[in-house]
């Protein structure tokens, strides 16, 4: 039986050195109830360290919280990857923390603090996450591929930080399974604008730093459940799962 | 001049041309002029982090109203120049702004 997810797959959390202090596991998982997701994911730049307290968080009210992260590719593009298994994050993570140089220095781009299910902090992450790796675009996208994850390229009406707005096409076999359009560009504007790329499916998420975007721009799903599974499913168009215009 | 006006007489100690922020990161100098076409507020942060002596952007393009804003906050002078980088970097280099690192 297959039905409509409202689906919200880019929050950042306070793990992120730009994401707000308060995104903390409890109060997301509560505002996104409160703004009738069914699923969400939580991809913080280049470290999944939130991601248990935020699944454990999720579960105990009853909310799909799917593992993710952004990565930053050596070319400067953010890329969305998302999974079902945390060890399959933990392991992105970890080839991302092996590419990943420098110190984060908080005075400019901010604290980037760890947290448990219940919002308290226990750490304070100290690599420069809001750096680039030294890893190629396709690498990451075959290493999400190959652990089984969907990526997505983020927002890539925007030109910072974007597959577009770096490299200005989107490289001949890349195995990327959508494409991320932020609140800035419409519906309409994005079917014009990106004609060229509609072999690829379009999805929308709100790229929340901040608690009251959550929601604010996302995507509904066909899918049978909420699983990133059966998002990829979606973004391929198989077996019914798809994409809700 | 788009901000940071009160930092304008900055000495300048050289100059760095690249518009990826991990290059710029890992390569410009303290007190060093930065050129690039990126527009977003991460330039003023990397600018602060590295204490660059300013940011011109080429091409004719202008800094995002969040950039500016950041740039007053930090002190960080931001010029444009309708010139694309590789005409504007020449002129600088002429009139004496290298590239070399002094030490």
């Amino acid at each position: 039986m297959l039905r409509t997810f409202r689906a919200d797959l880019h929050i950042h959390s306070c793990l992120s050195p730009c994401g707000d202090e308060e995104m903390r596991p409890r109060t997301i998982v509560t505002q996104a109830l409160a703004m009738g997701l069914d699923m969400i994911a939580i991809c913080d730049h280049n470290s999944a360290e939130n991601i248990a307290a935020f699944m454990s968080a999720g579960s105990e009210k009853g909310l799909t919280v799917l593992p993710g992260m952004e990565v930053t590719s050596k070319e400067e593009i953010h890329l969305i990857a998302l999974f079902d298994r945390r060890e399959d994050c933990m392991a992105l993570q970890d080839l991302t923390y092996q590419n990943l140089p420098g110190e984060n220095v908080e005075e400019v781009f901010g604290c980037q603090t760890i947290v448990n299910e219940r919002d308290e902090t226990i750490g304070i992450n100290r690599r420069m996450l809001i750096g680039a790796t030294l890893l190629p675009l396709e690498q990451i996208v075959s290493t999400i591929a190959s652990l089984g994850g969907v990526t997505i390229a983020s927002h890539i009406d925007r030109q910072a930080f974007s597959l577009l707005g770096q490299l200005g096409f989107i490289p001949e076999g890349i195995s990327l399974d959508g494409l991320e359009i932020s609140s800035r560009t419409s519906k309409e504007e994005a079917q014009k604008r990106f004609h060229s790329y509609q072999r690829f499916s379009f999805v929308r998420f709100s790229d929340a730093h901040h608690l009251e975007d959550i929601g604010k721009n996302i995507t509904h799903f066909l899918l049978a459940e909420t699983t990133s599974e059966e998002v990829k499913m979606a973004l391929h168009h198989q077996e019914g799962r798809r994409v809700v215009e | 001049m788009r901000a940071g006006k009160d930092r304008l007489l900055g000495e300048v100690t050289g100059g760095y041309t690249s518009d990826l922020l991990s290059d710029v990161i890992a390569h410009s100098h303290k007190g060093n002029i930065w050129i690039t076409i990126q527009n977003h507020p991460n330039i003023v942060a990397v600018a602060t982090m590295k204490e660059l002596a300013g940011i011109i952007l080429t091409g004719g393009r202008e800094p995002d109203a969040d950039t500016v804003q950041k740039a007053e906050e930090e002190g960080i002078p931001i010029l444009v120049s309708p010139l694309f980088t590789f005409e504007l970097v020449g002129r600088l280099y002429q009139i004496g702004i290298s590239g070399m690192s002094p030490c």
